[in-house]
């Protein structure tokens, strides 16, 4: 017997949500998704009118369905927004090159600008040239930092006010799990925070539309939409440990499906002991982007990698900062530990 | 983000292996007979001497027993809460060259009503626990779960803190003892004894009834927690006890923290897993035995031959994912292979988050959950998970007539809410919407709990399964609500009750 829609009780329900176990109707489903997307955006007053507003795109399925539906939303409830896309181009080929592709399809579909901001005119290196310098094991430090650093270099490019990106609710539970299994109570804090404030000259406010819908929803959405995307983990990845997270996380929402959205009310709701110590946020000497140490994290990555001690930004040398600043050569003792591990 | 193997990837390299022939890295004298981290080796009598060190100094790091003070132990028979027993007999005795002040009982509570364990199972539990009990001299006592059923609903009121003197005169309080009260030793002749063997079959029965109303092994594990809990409670405040110890070691802890975050206990997770725990007023909970790993305790007692006892709880022989509390703990256990530093640094997390804070004040009993007694954290924030959750729930369940902006319906936070008790949420639970007169004059028990206690509620085929205490101070906080409603506003002080 065909089950109905929950929400219309008129036509056949194609899918149970994840979220909430519910039977919908495609058309009920999409309506749900949208609106709910709507209605973070307007609770959490995410956007003014006439606002420029980037959409970090990677060609993902996460980005692919924020784009579809911030472009849908914007016109459905006159935000008054201008959107467009900013691409990273890592630079690793195999990899981003193809998804790249898939973004520029996208950017047709969507008539909306698109600017990529590239590694290698950013910094000099490309993802490629890094792992031969690092091997595989790192790299993921270089990449991460040096997006975060891009993402806003091309908003700055583009002159938007706010950058939005795919992050889901399944991304933000398992950063909460992440950040308590390497006990960092400063990123704990301020993971769950669906927007960031306006930091200062060179960053631009970010913010997370997509908090609240789960992974699953995603797919789900972007595969009754035919929506195109790109589906290919990055080939340099294979990242032990947030996997761990990652598979315990889906294993919870297996038992409780509400788990992702409990982990997120937890995250929501610490409260962290007065006195204990948190980084201060300020400037970096080199660059002058956000830093907590004098010199910010990609300026020593980039530092480690032009002077062929990439070590260099991996795990804590905060000692060696004046060092770098003040140009002075590294003793031979620092050297050798600072050179990549040969395998 | 991804830094995370990059750090820990650094210490495990350092870590050099335990060498098989190392010398003591204390006394430098004695072979080494136990590695309890990598580098940490010691003898056998520095191992036991830092062992008890260690729970004498977090007891008089924290200061919270004061000298004098009755402390109850709560002895589940397992590894880490008998090596507590053994720690507080070795404290109290007469040699001890720095003797623990306080005067301790020991209660126990057996489940196995719960567990479906048999008569004789449990006969023969009681009487091996029993016997340990016995050889310490310190009264006991002895409750089946089953006395659950008829605690008083007092259990689920924050009871007014003791009049604590303040921290400073800890000192002043140690000192006063030693000059009038040496004379009052623990060792009294008559140990007092208290068990109730029998337990009436049909206790027993309700009492499997209420567990097994929960549909989920997780709903069930967390509903005989807090009846655990709430006995433990009762039982300290009939006897007199201000204090009560828990056996919790540091890779439980590390457990728990994540299973509460995991179960959305994010503002209770202090409470959960602080030092001290003083959510029911009265009787504050303390866990000295939280710097200990689960392996150090299993070493200590192997080599000094502390009695524990096996018992079977919910989750024995359950599969790996039949509950996020089984999934959680096989999680950090396998984690904790391959990265040694996982529980302390997931233990060390809790050490960071904020302890007394909003619960402290012991005024509003509205704002307390029913069942867990942390304070709500239900109120409705824009933009909150709780709201998009709502939200969510509403937007597949209502027909999509007017396609506008839909506004959350969002229901009021647990104050207001009692005005419209007539037809409360009944979004959740299938059973409780096709109403039957009994049904009908169910409390509304959801909005009285915080957000993780919900989720257990909505996991029971029926609240009415529920002990009496919990139902009828439903009743009276709402009545009571309905009061303050009526006369809101003759209210100067809104907060006032």
């Amino acid at each position: 017997m065909p089950v109905l829609c929950s929400s219309c009780s008129e036509k056949r329900a194609v899918l149970k949500r994840p979220k909430t176990g519910h039977s919908l109707c495609k058309e009920c489903f999409f309506w749900a998704f949208e609106e709910e997307v709507h209605q973070t955006i307007v609770a959490a007053e995410l956007f003014k009118p006439g606002e420029a507003v980037g959409i970090a795109a990677s060609g993902g399925k996460d980005s692919t369905v924020l784009a579809h539906v911030m472009k849908l939303l914007n016109e459905r409830h006159s935000y008054g927004l201008q959107l467009m896309l900013i691409s990273v181009d890592e630079g690793i080929t195999g990899y981003r090159d193809d998804s790249l592709e898939t973004v520029k399809r996208n950017q047709q579909q969507y008539e909306l600008p698109l600017k990529i901001v590239s590694y290698e005119e950013l910094y000099g290196w490309t993802m490629d040239a890094i792992v031969k310098q690092v091997g595989l094991k790192n790299n993921c430090t270089f990449c991460g930092v040096f997006r975060r650093q891009a993402l806003d270099r091309g908003a700055i490019m583009l002159k938007v006010d706010k950058i939005c990106t795919g992050h889901n609710a399944d991304d933000v539970a398992e950063t909460v799990l992440m950040n308590v299994l390497r006990g960092d109570i400063a990123r704990l804090r301020r993971c769950t925070t669906i927007s960031t404030a306006s930091e200062g000259d060179g960053v631009v406010p970010r913010c997370k539309p997509l908090k609240y819908a789960y992974e699953k929803e995603i797919v789900l959405y972007a595969y009754f939409k035919k929506l195109d995307y790109f589906s290919t983990e990055c080939i340099y990845s294979p990242n032990a440990y947030r996997g761990h997270a990652r598979t315990f996380l889906k294993d919870l929402e297996s038992i409780r499906p509400s788990s992702i959205v409990d982990i997120i009310h937890s995250g929501e709701n610490l409260s962290v002991r007065e006195g204990v110590k948190m980084p201060v946020q300020g400037t970096c000497s080199r660059c002058g982007y956000i830093s907590s140490q004098a010199l910010c994290k990609s300026c020593v990555l980039l530092e480690g990698l032009n002077r062929g001690l990439p070590k260099l930004g991996i795990g804590k040398h905060h000692r060696l900062h004046e060092k770098i600043l003040s140009q002075q050569p590294l003793t031979e003792n620092e050297e050798r530990k600072l050179k990549s591990v040969d395998f | 983000m991804c830094q995370v193997d990059e750090e820990y990837h650094h210490q495990l390299e350092s870590t050099d292996r335990p060498s098989v022939s190392k010398k003591c890295v204390k006394c430098k004298e004695l072979l080494a007979a136990v590695v309890i981290r990598a580098g940490d080796a010691f003898c056998r009598s520095c191992f036991k001497e830092s062992f008890i060190h260690k729970f004498r100094a977090m007891l008089g790091k924290t200061r919270v027993i004061f000298p004098g003070e009755k402390v109850l132990l709560a002895v589940s028979g397992g590894p880490s809460s008998c090596s507590m027993l053994r720690q507080v007999q070795e404290g109290v005795s007469q040699n001890a060259h720095k003797k623990l002040r306080f005067l301790p009982g020991i209660v126990y509570v057996d489940e196995g009503g719960a567990v479906g364990l048999s008569k004789q199972e449990r006969e023969r539990t009681m009487s091996e626990l029993r016997d340990i009990f016995r050889s310490t001299g310190f009264p006991f006592y002895i409750l089946p779960l089953e006395q659950v059923l008829d605690l008083p609903s007092s259990v689920v009121v924050p009871a007014p803190p003791l009049s604590e003197p303040p921290t400073g005169s800890y000192k002043a309080a140690v000192d006063h003892f030693l000059q009038t009260g040496s004379r009052n030793d623990t060792t009294s002749q008559e140990q007092e004894e208290m068990s109730l063997p029998d337990v009436s079959e049909s206790r027993t029965r309700s009492l499997q009834q209420l567990i097994g109303s929960a549909k989920s092994l997780t709903a069930r594990e967390d509903l005989l927690s807090t009846l655990r809990q709430h006995l433990l409670v009762h039982a300290a405040r009939t006897e007199g006890y201000s204090k009560l110890m828990l056996g919790d070691n540091c890779t439980r802890l590390a457990v728990k923290l994540l299973t509460s975050i995991s179960l959305g206990r994010g503002a209770q997770l202090a409470q959960d897993t602080g030092f001290s725990d003083s959510r029911y007023g009265d009787v504050v909970s303390v866990r000295p035995m939280r710097d200990y790993s689960a392996k150090e305790i299993a070493f200590y007692n192997h080599m000094f031959s502390v009695p524990s006892v096996v018992i079977p709880s919910l989750e024995t022989k359950a599969p790996e994912k039949a509950s996020i509390q089984r999934l959680t703990e096989s999680f950090v256990t396998k984690l904790q292979v391959d990265f040694p530093s996982t529980v302390s640094t997931i233990y060390r997390t809790s050490e960071k988050l904020q302890t007394a804070g909003r619960s402290s004040s012991p005024a509003a009993d509205r704002g307390r959950c029913l069942l867990c007694m942390c304070s709500l954290d239900t109120a409705v924030e824009k933009a909150s998970a709780l709201q998009a959750t709502l939200i969510s729930e509403q937007l597949s369940h209502t027909k999509i007539q007017n396609p506008g902006p839909v506004k959350p319906e969002v229901p009021l936070p647990a104050e207001q809410h009692c005005s419209s008790s007539g037809e409360e949420d009944c979004g959740g639970t299938g059973s409780s919407c096709c109403s039957s007169v009994k049904e009908a004059e169910a409390p509304d028990v959801r909005s009285q709990m915080c957000y993780s206690c919900q989720l257990t509620v909505r996991d029971l085929s029926s609240v009415h399964h529920l002990p009496q205490y919990i139902l009828s101070e439903a009743q009276r906080r709402q009545r009571r609500c309905l009061m303050r409603e009526e006369i809101r506003e003759f209210l100067l002080d809104d907060e006032g009750h």
